[in-house]
C-alpha cells in the first residue's frame, strides 16, 4: 500500500471507528474519480466521514441539504445584478466545491435531483447560457435514507448508475461503539485532524490509478460476472456496459490501494457489491440485492 | 389425448414454414422423375404435396390411421396395376415416389421430417437409374444441398434463415465432395453400368438406326441432335465423303419395309475382303443404343475386331450383346477394298427377290433396261442417271406414301429422303436381276476441334445401297446423285433453311458451333472419366499409385478415411476449444491447483488465487516458503504485468520442484 493512501486511510479509521472496509471503499470510489452513495438511516456518521475526508484530503468541502424546496440554483448558482457595475455577476452554488455532500438527496424534487447528476456527471455546470468547470478533484457524497418516507423522490435507476459506487456505513460494533461514547466528540477530533495529502496529489494518485494494468484474464473474469447478471432469472435487467466500465475502475483503485500495479480477482471481488447493488434490478420483491451480488461472485468461476 | 401427449406433441411441433420448405424440398427432388413415371403416379403426388400444403394452412385434421392403410394398399395396387410387379427400375421407382409422398400425410413433427430427409437423399440416387449425364450429378449435388439445408433447418428450428441454411448445407456438402471422389476413385469397381438395373434394359428409349427401315424411319431419327458415337482417329481422317460408318444391312422387302435377314448370316470368311491403300486407325466410342451392333468405317479388318465381336457374311459387326452402356473399341479400316463373299444361286435369289404384286411401274422399267441388253453396271449408272436427271428433290418432308411406295415415289412425287432413295434405287436392282440390298448407318460426322475427334450423331444417319457387281459388292449411294453435298458436307448444307430443318442444324452461327464443340467436348470427358470409370480404368488409375490389389485398395481407402476424420476432428476440436486457450502461466498454476489437490486442498471455482492461498496457508502455515513465490509469480505472469519470459520459467521450475511436506 502506498504510504500517502495509508496514512489517509489511518486519519480516517480515527473518526470513524471500526469500519476499514467501508473507508477502503469510499477511498476506491475517490481515487477511481466516482461519486459516492451512502444509504444509512441518520446518525450513522455520514456527515462526519464527508468532514474527514475533506479534511485529510485538504478539500473545500461544500455541504447542500436537500429539500422538497430546494430549486437547481440554489446548488448551481444564480446571477444577480449589481448596481456598482451595472451588470450581473455570477454567484457560484454550493455544488462549486472540491468535495460536496448532497444530504439526503432523495427529499428534493426530481429537477433538483437531475440538476446534481448532471453536474456529477459532466464536471462542469451551465447556467444562463455559460459553462463553467467544476473544481478538480469534484467528488460528490450523496447520502439516502432508506427507508421510503411520504414526500421523497427515490432517485431512478437511470440516475442510480451515474455513482460509482453505493455503500452503507451501518452500525458500529460494540466495541467501536463503546470507544466512541467514552471519546471525546468526534467534530473535535476533526478539527484536529490535518489534512496528509494536497488536493494536487490527490489527482496525480487518480492518474496512477487509471494506469493499472488489467490483463485480459481479468477482463474475461468481469465479463463473465456481467454475463451472469444478463442471465439469472432472478434479475429484471443485468448490468450495462456502464457497469462493467465501472467495475474495472473500481477494481484499478482497489488494486491501487493495496499496493499492485495491476487487478487480481480478488480486486474486483472487494468492489464488486460496492459498484454492482444499486445497479441491479431486482426482479421479485426480494430485499436481497445484497446477498445477490455476493450470489453472482459464488456462481462464476474465475477464468 | 392425454395431457403429456399433447406436451410431446408441441414439443415436437413443426413451424409452416419448415413444413412448405420440406414440400418444395421433396418436389425438387422428385421433379426430373416426372418424365419417367407414369402419368397417374406424378397426378397422385402432387396431389398429396397440394394437400398437405393445404391441410398445414388450414389446419385440417390427419386422417386415420385405417385411411393411411388403404392408402398404401390402394398405392401398392395401382403400381401393380400399371407394371405387372412392383420391382425393377420404373415400378420400384415409382412404389418409392408414391410410397415418399405417403409419408406426407402422416407426417407431424420434427421426427418424421427427418425420416423424410433420409427418404429424399435415398429417392435422389434413383436418378441415376435414368441419367447419369453431368447435369444430373449437378442437379442431385444441388439437391444435395436442399436437403442438407432442411436437416440444418430442423437441427436449428426458428433460429436461422434460409439463406443460412442454404449457405451451411453447402458449405457441408463441399466438404463432404473430397470424401465422395476418394470414395469414387478407390470404391471396388465391378463390371458393368453401375445404374443399369437389367430387367428393364428397352423400357427408356434410346434413339438410333433400328433392325427395319421404312420411308420416314430415319428422317424422324434425323430430329435429334443425339450423340451416336465419337471417333477419334490416330492419323488424318478420310474426306467426309469417304466416311460411310456401317451399320445394319438390309435385306427382306415387303413392299413398304426392308429387315434384315431373318436369320443370323454367318461369320464373313477371311479370305472374302480384300484391303487396298492404307489402313485408318481410330477409336471409337459408341453410345448405349439398346442393339447389337457395332458401327465401323467401311471396311474394318477382319484381324482386329473388337473382343467378342463378330463380323458377318452381309458385313454387319454385331456385339455378342446389345450395347446397354457406352462401348469404346479400337478399330482398322482400309477406305479401299474389295469386298467379295461367296455368292451362291440361292443368295442370289434371295437378294433379287421382291414382294409380289407391288409396284408394277418400276418393276417394268427395270425390266425394260434388262431388256435392252445393259450390263449390270450400266443399269447402275442408267438408274442414278434417271435419279439425277429426272426433277427428283431430296427433302427432309417427303409426302407420304401410298401402297406402291416406290412407284410413288418414283413416277409422281420424286421428293424423298435417302431413304427413300436407297430403298428405290434397290428395288430397280432387283427389278433388273442385280442382287442388291439396304445398308444403314451413318455418314459424315462433325470435326470438334477443341476435343480433336468426330461427333457422329443421329443427324448423320444415313441409307445407301449395295449392289453385287463385278463379282463383288459395291456400294452405291443414289442420294449422293441427288445431293452430293450430303455426303461431302452434311445434311444442313444439303437441305436449305426453308425446308425446316431441326433448330439446331438450321442455325450455324459459328459460336454456336463452338459452343456445341465445347460441351460436347466437355461431355466425352464426363464419360469417358467419370461414366467409364470402370474395373479397367480404375485398375490402371490404382496401379499409377502402386496399388495393384483390391486388398491394398481396402486398406489406402480405410487409411485415407482414418487419415480424413482425423484431420477434420482435429480442425473441429480447434475450432470447439474456447477462444483463449489457457495461457502459459495458468497452465502453471493449474499444475500446482493439482499438487494442493492431492493434498486436499482445491479452490472454489470463485476463489482468486490469492485468497486460496492465504485459505491454505492459514492451515498450514509451514508452506508459505513454497507457495508464497509461485503465487507471486502467477499473479504477475496472469494479471500484474505483460508475461515474460522469465518470470514464466520461474514459475515452471518453482512448481515443477514443489514437493509439499507431511
Amino acid at each position: 500500500m502506498s504510504a500517502s493512501v495509508a496514512s489517509v486511510l489511518q486519519s480516517l479509521n480515527q473518526i470513524i471507528l471500526g469500519k476499514d472496509a467501508p473507508l477502503r471503499l469510499v477511498l476506491a470510489c475517490l481515487l477511481a474519480r466516482g461519486h459516492l452513495l451512502i444509504e444509512d438511516v441518520p446518525g450513522m456518521g455520514k456527515t462526519t466521514l464527508a468532514l474527514a475526508l475533506a479534511r485529510v484530503l485538504g478539500l473545500h468541502f461544500q455541504r447542500v441539504q436537500f429539500t422538497s424546496d430546494l430549486l437547481p440554483a440554489d446548488i448551481l448558482g444564480v446571477s444577480v445584478f449589481e448596481t456598482a457595475t451595472g451588470g450581473f455577476r455570477f454567484v457560484p452554488g454550493p455544488i462549486f466545491a472540491q468535495l460536496v455532500l448532497a444530504d439526503e438527496v432523495n427529499r428534493a424534487s426530481p429537477k433538483t435531483q437531475s440538476a446534481l447528476l448532471e453536474a456529477m456527471e459532466e464536471r462542469q455546470v451551465t447556467t444562463e447560457g455559460e459553462t463553467r468547470p467544476l473544481p478538480e478533484p469534484f467528488f460528490v457524497i450523496a447520502t439516502q435514507n432508506p427507508a421510503y418516507q411520504l414526500g421523497t423522490f427515490p432517485l431512478p435507476e437511470s440516475q442510480l448508475d451515474r455513482f460509482l459506487m453505493r455503500i452503507s456505513l451501518g452500525y458500529p460494533s460494540a466495541e467501536a461503539e463503546r470507544q466512541l461514547l467514552l471519546e471525546r466528540e468526534r467534530r473535535d477530533l476533526l478539527a484536529e485532524l490535518t489534512p496528509t495529502l494536497a488536493p494536487a496529489q490527490l489527482v496525480a494518485l487518480q492518474e496512477q490509478v487509471r494506469a493499472v494494468r488489467t490483463a485480459p484474464a481479468l477482463v474475461d473474469y468481469i465479463l463473465a460476472l456481467v454475463q451472469r447478471t444478463r442471465e439469472l432469472p432472478g434479475l429484471r435487467q443485468g448490468l450495462s456496459p456502464r457497469a462493467g466500465l465501472s467495475l474495472r475502475r473500481a477494481a484499478q483503485a482497489w488494486a491501487f490501494i493495496e499496493g499492485r500495479s495491476g487487478v487480481i480477482p480478488e480486486d474486483v471481488q472487494a468492489v464488486f457489491a460496492a459498484v454492482v447493488n444499486h445497479r441491479l434490478i431486482v426482479a421479485a420483491e426480494r430485499d436481497g440485492a445484497a446477498t445477490s451480488a455476493a450470489e453472482i461472485l459464488a456462481q462464476v468461476a474465475i477464468p | 389425448m392425454s395431457a403429456t401427449a399433447q406436451a410431446a406433441d408441441l414439443a415436437d411441433y413443426l413451424p409452416v414454414r419448415t413444413l412448405l420448405h420440406l414440400l418444395a424440398v421433396f418436389t425438387l427432388v422428385l421433379g426430373p422423375h416426372v418424365a419417367h413415371l407414369p402419368v397417374w403416379a406424378s397426378v397422385a403426388i402432387a396431389a398429396l404435396l397440394l394437400w398437405r400444403a393445404y391441410a398445414t394452412r388450414r389446419q385440417w385434421r390427419m386422417p386415420s390411421k385405417l385411411l393411411r392403410a388403404a392408402l398404401v394398399l390402394v398405392v401398392l395396387g395401382a403400381v401393380f396395376a400399371s407394371f405387372g410387379r412392383i420391382s425393377g427400375q420404373t415400378a420400384g421407382t415409382t412404389l418409392l415416389c408414391l410410397m415418399g409422398s405417403l409419408k406426407l400425410v402422416e407426417l407431424r413433427g420434427r421426427r418424421d421430417v427427418m425420416v423424410m430427409i433420409f427418404l429424399m437423399y435415398f429417392m435422389l440416387v434413383t436418378h441415376f437409374l435414368y441419367s447419369q449425364e453431368m447435369w444430373t450429378a449437378a442437379y442431385l449435388l444441388l439437391s444435395c444441398v436442399a436437403i442438407t439445408a432442411l436437416l440444418i433447418e430442423c437441427q436449428h428450428l426458428g433460429t436461422m434463415s434460409p439463406r443460412q441454411t442454404l449457405r451451411k448445407g453447402a458449405v457441408m456438402i463441399a466438404q463432404a465432395l473430397p470424401l465422395m471422389l476418394a470414395m469414387f476413385v478407390l470404391f471396388p469397381r465391378i463390371p458393368g453400368p453401375l445404374w443399369g438395373l437389367p430387367e428393364d434394359s428397352g423400357a427408356t428409349a434410346h434413339s438410333g438406326l433400328g433392325d427395319s427401315m421404312s420411308p420416314g424411319d430415319i428422317a424422324s431419327l434425323i430430329a435429334s441432335d443425339e450423340v451416336a458415337f465419337r471417333v477419334r482417329f490416330e492419323g488424318p481422317a478420310p474426306a467426309p465423303a469417304a466416311r460411310y460408318w456401317r451399320g445394319p444391312v438390309f435385306e427382306r422387302f415387303d413392299g413398304r419395309t426392308w429387315a434384315r435377314h431373318w436369320t443370323q448370316p454367318p461369320p464373313l470368311p477371311a479370305d472374302a475382303l480384300h484391303y487396298d491403300g492404307t489402313a485408318l486407325r481410330y477409336e471409337l466410342t459408341l453410345e448405349a443404343n439398346r442393339k447389337p451392333w457395332l458401327f465401323a468405317l467401311e471396311m474394318p479388318q477382319l484381324a482386329e475386331l473388337p473382343k467378342d465381336a463378330s463380323f458377318n457374311l452381309n458385313g454387319e459387326l454385331l456385339a455378342a450383346k446389345p450395347v446397354d452402356e457406352r462401348l469404346r473399341y479400337t478399330l482398322r479400316s482400309n477406305p479401299r477394298f474389295s469386298f467379295a463373299p461367296p455368292l451362291d444361286a440361292r443368295d442370289r435369289e434371295r437378294l433379287t427377290r421382291l414382294p409380289r404384286g407391288f409396284d408394277p411401274r418400276s418393276l417394268a422399267l427395270a425390266r425394260q433396261w434388262k431388256a435392252q441388253g445393259l450390263s449390270d453396271a450400266a443399269i447402275v449408272q442408267t438408274a442414278l442417271r434417271m435419279i439425277r436427271e429426272q426433277n427428283f428433290v431430296y427433302t427432309l418432308r417427303p409426302p407420304t406414301l401410298g401402297r406402291d411406295s416406290i412407284d410413288e415415289f418414283l413416277f409422281t412425287t420424286r421428293r424423298g429422303f435417302c431413304e427413300h432413295y436407297s430403298s428405290a434405287f434397290t428395288f430397280l436392282m432387283r427389278a433388273a436381276g442385280i442382287p442388291a440390298r439396304v445398308v444403314t448407318g451413318y455418314q459424315g460426322g462433325t470435326l470438334n476441334e477443341p476435343g480433336g475427334y468426330y461427333v457422329i450423331s443421329q443427324a448423320d444417319a444415313h441409307a445407301w445401297s449395295e449392289v453385287w457387281v463385278d463379282g463383288r459388292w459395291q456400294r452405291v449411294d443414289p442420294t449422293a446423285a441427288i445431293a452430293p453435298e450430303r455426303v461431302e458436307r452434311g445434311l444442313g448444307a444439303a437441305i436449305g433453311a426453308a425446308e425446316g430443318l431441326p433448330g439446331y442444324l438450321a442455325d450455324r452461327a459459328p459460336w454456336r458451333d463452338l459452343l456445341r464443340a465445347r460441351w460436347d467436348w466437355v461431355n466425352a470427358q464426363w464419360n469417358g472419366l467419370v461414366l467409364g470409370y470402370g474395373p479397367e480404368l480404375q485398375q490402371r488409375f490404382l496401379e499409377r499409385f502402386g496399388i495393384d490389389d483390391v486388398r491394398k485398395m481396402i486398406l489406402t481407402l480405410t487409411v485415407l478415411l482414418v487419415a480424413g476424420m482425423t484431420i477434420v476432428g482435429f480442425v473441429l476440436m480447434r475450432r470447439a476449444a474456447p477462444a483463449h486457450a489457457p495461457d502459459a502461466a495458468l497452465r502453471e498454476w493449474q499444475r500446482l491447483l493439482r499438487k494442493l489437490a492431492r493434498r486436499g486442498y482445491a479452490p472454489r471455482a470463485d476463489e482468486g488465487p490469492r485468497d486460496f492461498i492465504a485459505r491454505v496457508l492459514s492451515a498450514r502455515p509451514a508452506w508459505r516458503p513454497l507457495l508464497q513465490p509461485p503465487l507471486e509469480l502467477y499473479l504477475r505472469s496472469r494479471y500484474l504485468d505483460t508475461p515474460d519470459a522469465a518470470a514464466l520459467a520461474m514459475l515452471h521450475r518453482l512448481v515443477r520442484t514443489l514437493r509439499l511436506p507431511a
